[in-house]
This record gives C-alpha cells, sequence and structure tokens, in this order.
C-alpha cells in the first residue's frame, strides 16, 4: 500500500510540468521528411518559453512546452495530435505546424473548430495567404508567393526576360512555380515552358529535352538539391540546354555545388535569410543553448515569443483575446525587441508601451498575417554559394 | 544548313540517349529472358540483382579510391566491374539454392516461382538498402565528355549541336560486345548449345545426357554477369538510386515481351525499340520543325504527342499492345 502511494505520489511530481498557468502546443514533424530540421525548430520555441520563465515581467506564471507530432506528411496522425494538445493538454497556443499540407488541416479541422491561436514557423503555401481563419492564423514564414517576386525582381535585374520552369510535382513546386511565372509575366518576361518532373527518377533526358526545345536564357529549377532537382541540371548541363539555372530555397544546399561542378558557377539563387543583427545573435543563444539554428529555427523562437507577448500584451491566455494583439506586437510602431530581450519587451507592456518585434528572422507580419519574408541573394561562384544581396 | 541543324538536335535529344538507355535495357531484358528460356520462370528480382552488382562495384571502387587506384580518362567503377561480377553471381547462386531450387525441384507452376521471384525481389532491395542506404551515389570519376555540345558547336558553326558522354559510348560499346559475345556463346560452343536444348525440351534433353545443374549454373553466372553490367553502365551513365531499379522491372519486360521472352535476339532489339519509342513519343518537336519547315509554317506550340510525365505509360503501352496482338512477340518467343 505504502509503495502504491510512493509511486502515485512520484507520479503526481513527474506531471507538475503540466500544471503551469499557460502552455504552448509545440506541434512539428518529428518523425517523417523533414525530422532532421525539427528537433532544432523545437528547441528553438522552447528556448523562447525559458527566457518568458526567467523573466519576472510575465504576469500569467509559468510556461511550459508541450510537443506533439505533426508527421509533415499525415493530415490524419497531425490533427489527432492537435486535438490531444487541446482537449487533454489543454494548450493555451500552438506553436506549429510545420508542413503547408498538415497546417492547413490542423488549423480547418482543429484550431478554428476550437478557437485557438496557431503561428507556423515553416508553412510557405501561398493558399494559406487566403484561406479561411477567423483570424487565428499567423506565421513568422513567407509564403512562396513572395519568393516568386523577389525571384522575377532578380531575374529582371540581370535581363534574363526568357526563362524556362521546372517544378518538383508536389504543392511547394507548383505553388512556387505558379507565383514565379505570375510576377515574371507581370514584369513584362515571358515563360516559355513551365514542365513538372518527378523527384524519383534515374533518369531526367526526356524532361530536359522538352525544356531544351521550348528553350529560355536561363532554367528555373523549383525542386529539391538532392531528389530531382540535381538531375534535371546535370541532364541539361550535359545536353548544352542551359548554361544558367535559378535556385529557389529548395535548391540551395551545400551538396549541389559540389555534386554539379564548375558548370553551376554564374548560377543565381534565392534563400530565406537576413542581415538583421537579431539573426546573429539568435545563433549565439542558440550555440549557448546548445543546438544549431538550422533552418526555421529562428522563425520557431520568434513564433513562441510573439505568442507569449501577445498573451502578456492582452493580459490573457484565452486564444479569443490576446489573437487581436499579434499584429500589434509584431508590427511598428514601438521600441524594436531582438531575441534575448523579452524581459526588455515584457517590461515596456507593463509599462504600456508599444513593441515592434523584430526578433531572429526580422519579423513583420502583412497580410493576413504572415512574414514579408527576406531572402538572401546567393550566386554560385568558384563552385560555392555566395550570399552577394539581401532582399 | 537548317537540316544540319534539326539533324543534330534529333541526334542530341532521341539517338544517342536513346541507345545508351535502350543498351542498358537491353542488358536487363538478356539477364530476364535467358532465365525465363532455361529456368521458366519471369524473374521479378532481375532489377534488383542489377543494383545489388552495382552497389558491389560502388563498394570496391571506393576502397580502390581510397588506395589511389583510377583508370586514367575511363570511371574507376570500371576496373572493379569483375570482382562486383563474381560478388553478384555468387548471390544468384545463393538464392537459386535457398529459394529456386527447391521450387524447381518441385515442378511448381511457374508463377509460383515468380511469386517467389518477388519475395526475393523485396529481400534484396531490403539488403541493399541496410548496407549502402537508401540515397543517391554518384560514383563517376572519368572525364565525363568525349566531345561536349560546346565543342560540336565551336567546330562545325552550326546552332544546334550534339554531345557525346564518355559513359554513352561505353555503355553502347560494352552491350554491343557482351550481347555479341553471348550470341556467339549460345550458337557456337557445346555449353550454349547444351543451354538452348534444355530451353527447348527439357525432358529430351536431360535423356540425351546434358546436366541440368550445370546448365542452371551457368545460366545464372550469365545473368548475375548481365545484371552487374547493365547496373553499373545505368549507374555510371546516370546514378545510382536504389529505388529506381523497381520501375525499371517495367521496360525491361515490356522489352524482353515485345522481343519475344526466350528470345535473346528479341530482347536485345526490344530493349532498343522501347527506349527509343519513349524519347520519340515524349520529344517536343517545336524546334526541329521550326528548322525544317518553311518560316511561316513552323510552329508556336510545343509539338509534343505526351508529356514526358507519361514515358513509362510508353512501355506500358507497347506492353499491352503486343500481349493483345501479338503475345509471342516480334521474334516469336514463348508466351507467358
Amino acid at each position: 500500500m505504502k509503495k502504491i502511494f510512493t509511486t502515485l505520489l512520484a507520479l503526481c511530481l513527474l506531471n507538475t510540468a503540466s500544471f503551469s498557468d499557460v502552455k504552448l502546443g509545440i506541434i512539428l514533424g518529428f518523425t517523417g521528411p523533414i525530422e532532421s530540421l525539427t528537433p532544432d525548430m523545437a528547441a528553438g520555441a522552447e528556448l523562447a518559453i525559458d527566457e518568458i520563465n526567467k523573466s519576472k515581467h510575465f504576469s500569467m506564471g509559468k510556461v511550459s512546452g508541450v510537443r506533439a507530432d505533426s508527421t509533415c506528411v499525415d493530415s490524419a496522425a497531425a490533427t489527432t495530435a492537435a486535438e490531444r494538445l487541446i482537449t487533454s493538454d489543454k494548450v493555451n497556443g500552438i506553436m506549429g505546424a510545420d508542413c503547408s499540407g498538415v497546417t492547413t488541416a490542423i488549423l480547418q479541422q482543429v484550431a478554428m473548430a476550437n478557437g485557438m491561436v496557431m503561428i507556423s514557423p515553416s508553412a510557405t503555401s501561398p493558399a494559406l495567404s487566403t484561406v479561411e481563419d477567423n483570424g487565428l492564423f499567423f506565421r513568422t514564414a513567407p509564403s512562396d508567393a513572395r519568393q516568386g517576386q523577389v525571384v522575377a525582381d532578380i531575374l529582371k535585374e540581370k535581363g534574363l526576360t526568357n526563362i524556362a520552369i521546372s517544378y518538383v510535382n508536389n504543392d511547394y513546386g507548383k505553388g512556387l512555380a505558379a507565383s514565379i511565372e505570375e510576377n515574371h509575366k507581370a514584369a513584362g518576361g515571358t515563360v516559355t515552358i513551365s514542365a513538372p518532373h518527378e523527384t524519383d527518377k534515374g533518369d531526367y533526358s526526356a524532361e530536359v529535352g522538352a525544356l531544351a526545345q521550348a528553350g529560355g536564357d536561363i532554367l528555373v529549377v523549383a525542386g529539391y538539391l538532392d531528389q530531382g532537382g540535381n538531375g534535371i541540371i546535370q541532364a541539361s548541363l550535359d545536353t548544352g540546354a542551359f548554361d544558367i539555372f535559378f535556385l529557389p530555397d529548395g535548391m540551395i544546399g551545400e551538396g549541389l555545388p559540389k555534386e554539379i561542378g564548375s558548370g553551376l558557377n554564374g548560377s543565381i539563387g534565392t534563400v530565406p535569410g537576413t542581415d538583421s543583427p537579431g539573426a546573429a545573435k539568435f545563433s549565439d543563444m542558440a550555440t549557448a543553448a546548445g543546438f544549431k539554428s538550422g533552418p526555421f529555427a529562428m522563425e520557431s523562437y520568434d513564433a513562441a515569443a510573439l505568442m507569449l507577448l501577445a498573451m502578456e500584451a492582452a493580459k490573457s491566455s484565452d486564444s479569443q483575446v490576446y489573437k487581436s494583439k499579434i499584429m500589434d506586437i509584431a508590427n511598428a510602431p514601438g521600441e524594436k525587441i531582438y531575441p534575448g530581450e523579452l524581459d526588455k519587451a515584457l517590461h515596456l507592456i507593463e509599462d504600456g508601451k508599444d513593441i515592434d518585434y523584430v526578433g531572429a528572422s526580422a519579423v513583420e507580419l502583412v497580410g493576413g498575417g504572415e512574414s514579408a519574408g527576406n531572402y538572401a541573394q546567393i550566386e554560385v561562384q568558384n563552385q560555392k554559394n555566395v550570399t552577394v544581396a539581401y532582399r | 544548313m537548317d537540316y544540319f541543324n534539326a539533324l543534330a538536335l534529333i541526334i542530341n535529344f532521341i539517338v544517342i540517349p536513346g541507345l545508351t538507355y535502350g543498351s542498358q535495357l537491353a542488358l536487363g531484358a538478356l539477364g530476364v529472358t535467358l532465365i525465363y528460356a532455361v529456368l521458366r520462370f519471369s524473374n521479378f528480382a532481375h532489377g534488383e540483382l542489377m543494383s545489388f552488382g552495382t552497389m558491389i562495384c560502388i563498394l570496391f571502387t571506393w576502397l580502390g579510391q581510397s588506395y589511389g587506384f583510377s583508370f586514367s580518362f575511363l570511371p574507376t567503377a570500371l576496373l572493379f566491374v569483375p570482382i562486383a561480377v563474381i560478388f553478384c553471381v555468387l548471390y544468384c547462386i545463393v538464392i537459386e539454392k535457398f529459394v529456386f531450387s527447391f521450387y524447381r525441384k518441385q515442378k511448381a507452376d511457374p508463377i509460383i516461382t515468380l511469386i517467389a521471384s518477388i519475395g526475393v525481389m523485396f529481400l534484396t532491395a531490403g539488403l541493399i538498402r541496410f548496407i549502402i542506404g537508401p540515397g543517391d551515389q554518384s560514383f563517376n570519376d572519368g572525364v565525363r565528355f568525349i566531345f561536349s555540345v560546346r565543342d560540336f558547336k565551336n567546330f562545325t558553326g552550326l546552332e544546334q549541336g550534339f554531345g557525346l558522354k564518355t559513359t554513352q559510348a561505353l555503355t553502347i560499346g560494352i552491350t554491343l560486345f557482351l550481347s555479341i559475345s553471348l550470341f556467339w556463346f549460345l550458337n557456337s560452343t557445346k555449353t550454349g548449345k547444351s543451354m538452348r536444348a534444355f530451353s527447348d525440351n527439357e525432358e529430351l534433353a536431360l535423356l540425351s545426357g546434358i546436366d541440368p545443374n550445370k546448365v542452371v549454373l551457368v545460366t545464372w553466372i550469365i545473368a548475375g554477369s548481365l545484371a552487374t553490367f547493365a547496373g553499373v553502365l545505368y549507374g555510371l551513365d546516370k546514378i545510382y538510386k536504389p529505388f529506381i531499379f523497381l520501375q525499371m522491372l517495367l521496360p525491361i519486360f515490356s522489352a524482353a515481351i515485345l522481343g519475344g521472352v526466350g528470345n535473346p535476339i528479341g530482347a536485345f532489339i526490344g530493349g532498343y525499340i522501347i527506349a527509343l519509342s519513349e524519347l520519340i513519343v515524349t520529344f517536343a518537336y517545336k524546334r526541329v520543325l521550326g528548322y525544317i519547315l518553311p518560316e511561316n509554317l513552323a510552329p508556336d506550340s510545343m509539338m509534343q504527342f505526351l508529356a514526358t510525365d507519361y514515358k513509362y505509360a510508353v512501355s506500358f503501352i507497347i506492353l499491352v499492345i503486343v500481349l493483345i496482338i501479338k503475345p509471342t512477340g516480334i521474334f516469336s518467343g514463348k508466351t507467358i
């Protein structure tokens, strides 16, 4: 009897985390296609939570994070996990989800039904800009529609008017290709062909054959650098179809210039990035906390920080109340807040002053509440990706 | 001049890639057809045997490279193909002993052996993923081009040109050599003749004193070697990707059936027909017609019969048509 009692007591003590006053659901694909990125993303969000907990100015007590697995691709599993966060863990907001497909599913089936605020750090599909969200959905990642605009700007500056597009046949590729095509045409350019490619083939000579016949000054490869995109580029160089390539974010990585060799020199690209002081600061903080400031880790930190600061500004952890404060916190006017300054931000809010949360990824929410997006312009020089400008 | 430009385009995008891909399919189809002729079942594991041989070749290439081996301007991997062939043949003999010999002794229905071969296929695929992992491996370290498109354009002054990769020339050359050797072996040596006899009529062959174990062994040796060569040449020319060998089964079987199952010459020619038709049907003829036709007739559209997404559908359609119209194939093989 005594043993059972001690065990029960121990279990209760272990569970104290779940008794904290404010809970944040962190739903990311801890298993699945982006499982290599999510640990750092979750660590980013938890870093923001720790910082809030260390501050004495957060009026709603202790904050804790509850992790759940979105799987990135399985909508049914993701909605079940989100449902669990809301009904059994009773979270006050959801930091997530990661991939565009599961994010849409969770938003429509769980978050809207329960009136729960969701801030995604990495869903980039343009469809999420226009989706019905009752003011509950935000993202610290830019929409791919914005990237299309940046790509079109760069192409125009370089005087490349005739472009051919080869995109990976999924939501990411289609959305990005459509956005590039639309923006490029609006800027007065022509798109000779926009054709899909699959990721799992060994031989892309037929696809490149069609692209070559359409011709163009440059080939935009809206794909993945180690799944198909590299094959398209290699086959284009082998057949002399194209000499330079445009590489959007999915194609930027150290591996590609190494694999293709000197043929890639002179190609240009874009990848989310900022020269804001917040990025460097966050990178140091991440190293100190023992994780890497990998892709979307900054956005995850910002998502969690925004949500908690909005709660403080609204003096409530109720989604319906604090959802309207998120845009105010994120945008001007007010004092600029960088990572590591959450204590200062809370203090300013307490004093009734405005803040402009800049964070690690230079957050500026536009439209229905998504990041305006900052991109680094890449040029491949001597088989290395070199950042030449920020946009 | 315009006609030369059109011709260069067709050579660059259809003829050279078609002959290369066709050679790779032909080597695969020869293996499938031999197994069918002698052992009387469709070996669905053949694609994975190609993958297995290539994997061994890559592993030895890495080892060799770490000791500083190289093969001047040719890919180092070619040096290690013989070792890969030995390993692949050994693997074939192991699966023969543990799986296929059991069903042959039982005189099992060919469909049962076929299902067993699917099991072997999954087992081999798993083994390969376990050893080398599911990622892509690029292992061609030789000189990339014999002459590139740019060299050709500079040399001839044409607007369009074609290039020839070292691996393309190697693939076509090695395939021709292997196929001719195989035809000679089957037609002129005693062992080859005994294999054909065994294939034609097993009972009669046994009565005339042909050792069935030897015939089976030789068949596996040939099939394993062809599979290794096909896989290595494909990997050198394109990329080694463990997942694509399952996709390649369809064109390989289409080639074997088109040529007539059990008929080596049929398999050889079938490989080229499948590869070329895949490219001819999915190629966009806009520029070619632009060169040939008078200016006012030049097309604006892409002039493409089928989108490239449907490349695999082409071999499937050919397969279905052959099975409906002439199930024995062009060179009258057996019916499956």
